[in-house]
């Protein structure tokens, strides 16, 4: 129990299947608290896929099958008895695209908390946007749409409204690829404040990036987990030939 | 004969069919308009129908119309919604979703006629509310209800996918995502979706006759209570609509000016209809400008 | 999941079905409603079904009445086949045009005119026939003018906006890449258009659209009830009167005793009606189907 005490998230032999394809195959990694791990690999290799099992997202789409043991918190919660609305406010989970809600920014972080019975949503509101480093840039339009925001802007807004439920875990799914350079920037520096207080696994096909932001780093091949190691490890001397190919541009 | 000739021919054919649609569908809406102008005025618009002489208005028609289709969209928009949205986000695939969805193409596709039939038979005689105008918005409602229940479908099915699951994630409740966060997002594509319906019930004529009825009483518009005969609101009254009036006149009617009649209630018909469209297409846009800028 | 999630998620979940269920309930009541009162003319008021598909006498009143309803049914498919003869190459026509043609103005004009016409009340446009087409047909042409030609060209131009935008959309389904290989290969416009648009890619949407359009012409009740002259034969040229089940129905309906077997008769039609309602949606279907092997 030691290990689940240091540890924020561990899954154990975890296998997805969509219909008859096997996806995702026999996946034991750790997530220490308070890191950042990147998970890496070419399009179609499962990662996300992976990463959407952790807060039980492959529920909603049909003919999916997850099986396999998730520690959080002391319990399994790829249990069918889990209160999912429980768990995802303590596993939070940003997208590729940004996706704010057709609200306004106010309404975008406080609409979660209003539902969940939380109180003082102003303050909630005021430190969940300041922690996503927006709360300059908006403080005098949270009436505005979050749709007239620029795509940087949103997707530091879906991170804010995210961390109002105060979740331990952030799932970030390839959370830069539709940004510019300088939003990707700012996000990075972001995700750097944030480990401080959160665990974080983010979805990358960016290789500069993982090994910039992140502690740990996973390489992910054909539904496998290949290799997983501390980030400077993996990057300069990888075990497997495969990981090697990989991160030395060889395919992907 | 050679490909460039046939072209040329084919060419020509089209060119000649389009203008000669061009034509007819212009003639139709400029003759329409062009003689109903010589007959819409104040007076036509608000006074009582002659039975007998020349000079009568279509009022209480217009007013018949526009009372029908609030009541018909009072009971089809709950219904149509809860419809659309069971259609959108629970139906499983199974034999009662397929059959719903067999049911929404035969109301669809049902003649007017026989949707009077029906409403005559349940409305009218077994549930006993006569002519009158709710077995009118209750027949109306049998084909603007399939109707509905695919524009709010078809407008959930076009909310982004990652709408509904930034909403699942943070722990909201299924029923709470369609209505806080899908449905506003799908507004602007139900409400447009409902305007054009509405034109559709305004200019219907087939499925009231035997329903809402050939005549109204002489309405008293000073009386709004629901209850007496009289009263333009009371929803057991017979109602003759602008619709049915047209068709009454020319096929049965004894005014002499029939005629005339006839076409400044054609005009009015088809501005309302033009209206209903033109304001559907302007308040999508507005709403949808509302929604994404500032 | 907890007490309160299952009970808002069970409320949702339910009221909508409920919704839902409503449509099947109205349907299965239309069709029990109707065809216990259509089926009692032959049980009831012992009328043979072949009498009333295929004689040609119509006399309800007489004693024993005579309830050959051929006259209606000739007069309902006529209308439709002869409007969909018109309607189908003019809206087939139109909607090359808008598309391939001249995409500039037949979509900036054309398109909102016809999607405006979708919309207009079909008594208006029995009404316009009445008054356009009756007296021209009766001064250029001869007979009294409430005619089968009337009632064709009244539901050609009704069924004419329906037909042309869903053969619009049929027609603009067909991916750019192959239209424009055929064209980059040499071959001319109108090749391009008959072979690969209309014969390969498009075909079931265009079928689709005519069967749409005959529905609706079929279907309609008084545009051609005013128009057609009504009279219970069966025409021997266009321009002699007609009659069709709706506009039977339509005139006959108000007059007649509930019960009595002439009333019943007419609820054979509205039967009769419903019945083709179902073939036309058959028909849809498995056009549907072919359309997308």
């Amino acid at each position: 129990m030691d290990s689940l005490q240091k540890n924020g998230l561990i899954t154990e032999e975890l296998n997805v299947y969509y219909g008859t394809n096997h996806a995702v195959k026999d996946i034991n990694l750790t997530f220490p608290k308070h890191t950042v791990s990147a998970l890496i690999g070419p399009s179609g290799c499962g990662k996300s896929t992976y990463l959407r099992s952790l807060n039980r997202m492959n529920d909603l789409v049909e003919g999916t099958r997850v099986t396999g043991k998730i520690w959080f918190e002391g319990h399994d919660i790829n249990d069918q008895g889990e209160d999912l609305q429980q768990l995802r406010r303590r596993i939070g989970m940003v997208w590729q695209k940004p996706n704010p809600f057709f609200k306004s920014v106010y309404e975008n972080v406080a609409f979660a908390p209003r539902y969940h019975g939380m109180k003082n949503l102003d303050e909630i509101v005021e430190s969940c946007l300041r922690k996503a480093a927006l709360w300059d840039e908006v403080k005098d339009r949270l009436k505005d749409s979050a749709l007239a925001l620029s795509g940087g802007q949103q997707q530091r807004l879906c991170i804010a409204r995210t961390l109002a439920l105060g979740p331990s875990v952030l799932l970030l799914d390839e959370p830069t690829s539709a940004l510019d350079p300088i939003s990707t920037a700012k996000i990075e520096e972001l995700m750097f404040d944030l480990k401080k207080d959160y665990t974080i696994i983010m979805v990358t096909h960016n290789m500069q990036q993982a090994a910039r932001i992140s502690d740990q780093t996973a390489f992910f091949l054909l539904g496998e987990l290949i290799e997983v190691d501390q980030t400077k490890r993996l990057f300069t001397n990888p075990k497997q030939k495969k990981t090697e190919d990989y991160i030395t541009g060889r395919f992907g | 004969m050679n490909p460039k000739t046939t072209d040329r021919i084919a060419t020509f054919v089209l060119y000649t069919i389009a203008f000669l649609i061009v034509s007819v569908l212009f003639g139709l809406l400029a003759y329409i308009l062009y003689h109903g102008f010589q007959r819409i005025d104040l007076q036509f618009i608000t006074s009582p129908p002659e039975t007998m002489k020349a000079g009568g208005g279509i009022g209480p028609q217009l007013f018949n119309s526009l009372y029908l289709l609030v009541l018909t969209l009072i009971i089809t928009i709950p219904l149509g919604l809860g419809g659309g949205i069971y259609l959108a986000e629970y139906a499983p695939k199974n034999k009662v979703t397929d059959a719903i969805r067999l049911s929404i193409e035969v109301l669809s596709s049902l003649p007017s006629i026989v949707v009077g039939l029906f409403g005559l038979m349940v409305f009218v005689n077994v549930m006993g509310w006569g002519f009158s105008i709710l077995s009118g918005a209750c027949a109306l409602t049998v084909f603007n209800l399939p109707l509905l229940v695919r524009v709010v479908e078809e407008s959930l099915r076009s909310v982004p996918r990652e709408q509904k699951e930034a909403s699942l994630a943070m722990g909201i409740s299924h029923w709470t995502t369609i209505r806080k966060v899908l449905l506003p997002v799908a507004l602007p594509g139900i409400i447009t979706g409902t305007i054009l319906a509405s034109g559709r019930i305004f200019g219907e004529a087939a499925a009231l006759l035997f329903t809402a009825g050939m005549s109204s009483p002489d309405l008293n518009f000073s009386d709004w209570s629901f209850t007496t005969p009289v009263s333009p609101l009371n929803p057991f009254r017979p109602a003759e609509t602008l619709a049915v009036h047209i068709w009454k006149v020319n096929s049965e009617g004894l005014i002499p000016d029939a005629r005339a009649v006839a076409d400044g209630a054609s005009a009015i018909l088809v501005l309302t209809v033009l209206f209903f469209n033109l304001f559907a297409r302007w308040f999508g846009r507005w709403i949808y400008k509302r929604l994404t800028a500032s | 999941m907890r007490q309160r999630n299952w009970r808002t998620e069970g409320f949702g979940r339910g009221i909508t079905l409920f919704c839902a269920a409503i449509l099947i309930l109205i349907t299965l009541s239309i069709v029990y409603f109707i065809a216990s009162k259509g089926l009692s003319t032959f049980f009831l008021n012992g009328v043979s079904l072949t009498e009333f598909l295929t004689g040609t006498t119509w006399n309800p009143d007489a004693d024993p009445g005579k309830f050959g309803a051929l006259p209606f049914i000739m007069g309902s498919f006529l209308v439709t086949v002869g409007a969909a003869l018109l309607a189908a190459p003019l809206g087939i026509g139109a909607a090359i045009f808008m598309v391939e043609i001249q995409p500039g103005w037949g979509q900036k004009i054309l398109q909102p005119v016809v999607e405006l016409l979708v919309g207009i009340p079909s008594v208006v446009y029995g009404f316009v026939g009445l008054s356009v087409i009756v007296p021209f047909l009766r001064n250029n042409v001869g007979g009294l003018g409430f005619s089968l030609l009337a009632g064709i060209l009244v539901l050609t131009v009704m069924i004419l906006p329906t037909v042309t935008s869903l053969s619009t959309d049929a027609i603009r389904r067909v991916p750019r890449d192959l239209k424009e290989a055929s064209l980059a290969l040499g071959a001319t416009r109108w090749q391009t258009i008959w072979k690969i648009i209309i014969l390969r890619s498009s075909l079931p949407g265009l079928l689709m659209a005519i069967i749409m359009g005959m529905a609706r012409a079929f279907g309609e009740a008084l545009a051609v009830q005013m128009v057609i002259g009504n009279t219970p034969l069966v025409p021997k040229s266009l321009l002699e009167p007609a009659n069709t089940l709706t506009s039977a129905i339509t005139l006959n309906m108000g007059n007649t005793i509930a019960g009595s077997a002439y009333n019943n008769a007419l609820w054979s039609m509205g039967l009769l009606l419903l019945l083709m309602t179902f073939v036309f949606i058959l028909l849809i279907r498995y056009v549907g189907r072919k359309g997308q092997m």
